[in-house]
C-alpha cells in the first residue's frame, strides 16, 4: 500500500491558529463583530445628515466608541490574516508552484502581516493617541 | 446528423504537450446516443483514441469526463443534455494530472479517500454474528454510502485543484461523514481528530460545484457541513477525564 503520510499530517505554523474550527470561528465572530460595527457607523451616518468634525471628533472622544472601534480594528486584522493566509495557502501552493511556493508565501505572508501590523499600531495611534 | 466533436488528446510517448482534435462524426438518429455511446464511435473511427469504461450503466464510475465544461460520467450522460449548438468538447476531468488522452491519475484521489480510513472500527468485543443497527440509524446513511467515488465531484472543486495533497475533497469528506454517523463505528474521536487541521475540511467554501456534478445526486457540501458541525460540538465541549 502506498505510503500516505505526506496527506496525514497537515501542519501550518503561519495559519491563525494552526486549528481549523478555530479559524473558522474567529473568522464568523470577527465578521459579525465588522458587521456590527459598519452597520451601527452607518446608522450614525444616517442620523446625522450634517455632518461636521466636531461631531466626528466628538464621537470618538466617548470612550465605548472608541473600546468597538478597537474591536472593530482587531476583528478586521484577524479576519484579514485568516483570509490573506487561505487565499496564498490556495493559489501559492508546492502543488502549483512546486519547491519555489514557499519563498512566494514567506514573501506574501511576512508582506502581508507587516502591512496588518502597521494598520492595527496606527488604529491605536488614531483611537488613542494624543 | 453530423456532430463537431473536440477531444483532448495526449499521448505521453509521442506529444510533448497536449491538444484538442477536432472529429467530424455522423449520429444514427432515432435514439438519444449517450456520450459513451459517441466515444465508442469515435474509437472506432480513431484506435488511437484512450477511455476509461466498464460497466456502461453508472454504477462503476469508470468514464467520469468533462463533457462542454462539465464533469459527470459519459455512460449515462445523454447528448441531448450536453451538446450546444451541435458542438461537443470533451476532455478529462481537470485537476489531476493526465495519463493519456480521457484517462487521468487518481493516485491523490485514492490517498485522500485511504486517508479518512474508509472502514469500521470498532473497539468493542466481536459479536457472534453481524453488528445491528436500528432503522433509523441506518437510514442516516442513507445518502452516503452510495458514492461510487467516479471522482467527478472532487476534479469540480478549485479546493481540490489547489490542495490535492492536504484537502480531503468532497467525495472523501462524503466517505468520512458516511463513517462518522454509523452507530457501529466507535473511532469518532480518532476521525474527527484527524479532521480539524485547516485544510482537510476547511477548504471547502461550500460552492457546491460536487452537489451541481455528483451522477448519484448526492450532497458532500451537506455532509461537510454536518463533520463542521461535529467538529464544533467537539470544540466547545469540555474534555473527557483523562484515564
Amino acid at each position: 500500500m502506498p505510503d500516505s503520510s505526506a496527506a496525514k499530517m497537515v501542519t501550518q505554523v503561519t495559519a491563525m491558529s494552526r486549528n481549523g474550527i478555530s479559524d473558522w470561528l474567529i473568522q464568523r465572530l470577527s465578521a459579525l463583530l465588522l458587521a456590527f460595527y459598519t452597520v451601527s457607523l452607518v446608522i450614525w451616518f444616517l442620523m446625522t445628515p450634517s455632518l461636521s468634525y466636531d461631531q466626528w471628533q466628538a464621537l470618538f472622544d466617548t470612550s465605548w466608541v472608541q473600546v468597538c472601534a478597537l474591536v472593530g480594528l482587531l476583528a478586521a486584522c484577524a479576519h484579514a490574516w485568516i483570509g490573506v493566509w487561505t487565499c496564498g495557502s490556495d493559489y501559492l501552493s508546492d502543488h502549483s508552484l512546486g519547491a519555489r511556493a514557499v519563498i512566494f508565501r514567506f514573501v506574501y505572508q511576512t508582506t502581508s502581516i507587516l502591512i496588518l501590523i502597521v494598520y492595527l499600531l496606527w488604529g491605536i495611534n488614531i483611537l488613542w493617541g494624543t | 446528423m453530423t456532430m463537431a466533436v473536440s477531444v483532448y488528446r495526449y499521448n505521453p510517448d509521442t506529444d510533448q504537450k497536449s491538444r484538442m482534435q477536432d472529429y467530424e462524426i455522423e449520429i444514427p438518429g432515432g435514439r438519444d446516443l449517450m456520450v459513451l455511446d459517441l466515444l465508442e464511435l469515435l474509437k472506432e473511427q480513431d484506435p488511437s483514441l484512450s477511455y476509461r469504461r466498464s460497466c456502461r450503466e453508472g454504477v462503476c464510475g469508470s468514464d467520469g469526463v468533462n463533457m462542454n465544461g462539465k464533469n459527470g460520467l459519459a455512460c449515462i450522460t445523454p447528448l441531448s443534455e450536453v451538446v450546444r449548438a451541435n458542438k461537443l468538447s470533451i476532455k478529462p476531468l481537470p485537476g489531476l494530472p493526465v495519463i493519456r488522452d480521457l484517462v487521468i491519475d487518481l493516485t491523490q484521489f485514492y490517498q485522500q479517500y485511504e486517508r479518512i480510513k474508509p472502514y469500521l472500527i470498532n473497539d468493542a468485543p466481536q459479536v457472534a454474528q453481524e453488528r445491528l443497527q436500528s432503522p433509523e440509524d441506518r437510514k442516516k446513511l442513507d445518502g452516503l454510502y452510495e458514492c461510487i467515488l467516479c471522482a467527478c465531484c472532487s476534479t469540480a472543486c478549485p479546493s481540490f485543484w489547489w490542495n490535492p495533497d492536504k484537502f480531503v475533497g468532497p467525495a472523501g469528506l462524503l466517505q468520512a461523514y458516511r463513517f462518522l454517523v454509523d452507530s457501529r463505528d466507535t473511532a469518532t474521536e480518532e476521525r474527527l481528530a484527524a479532521l480539524e487541521d485547516p485544510f482537510s475540511v476547511f477548504r471547502c467554501r461550500g460552492i457546491m460545484n460536487c452537489v451541481s456534478v455528483c451522477p448519484r445526486g448526492l450532497n458532500p457540501t451537506r455532509a461537510i457541513g454536518h463533520i463542521r458541525n461535529m467538529l464544533l460540538e467537539r470544540a466547545v465541549q469540555p474534555s473527557p477525564p483523562s484515564s
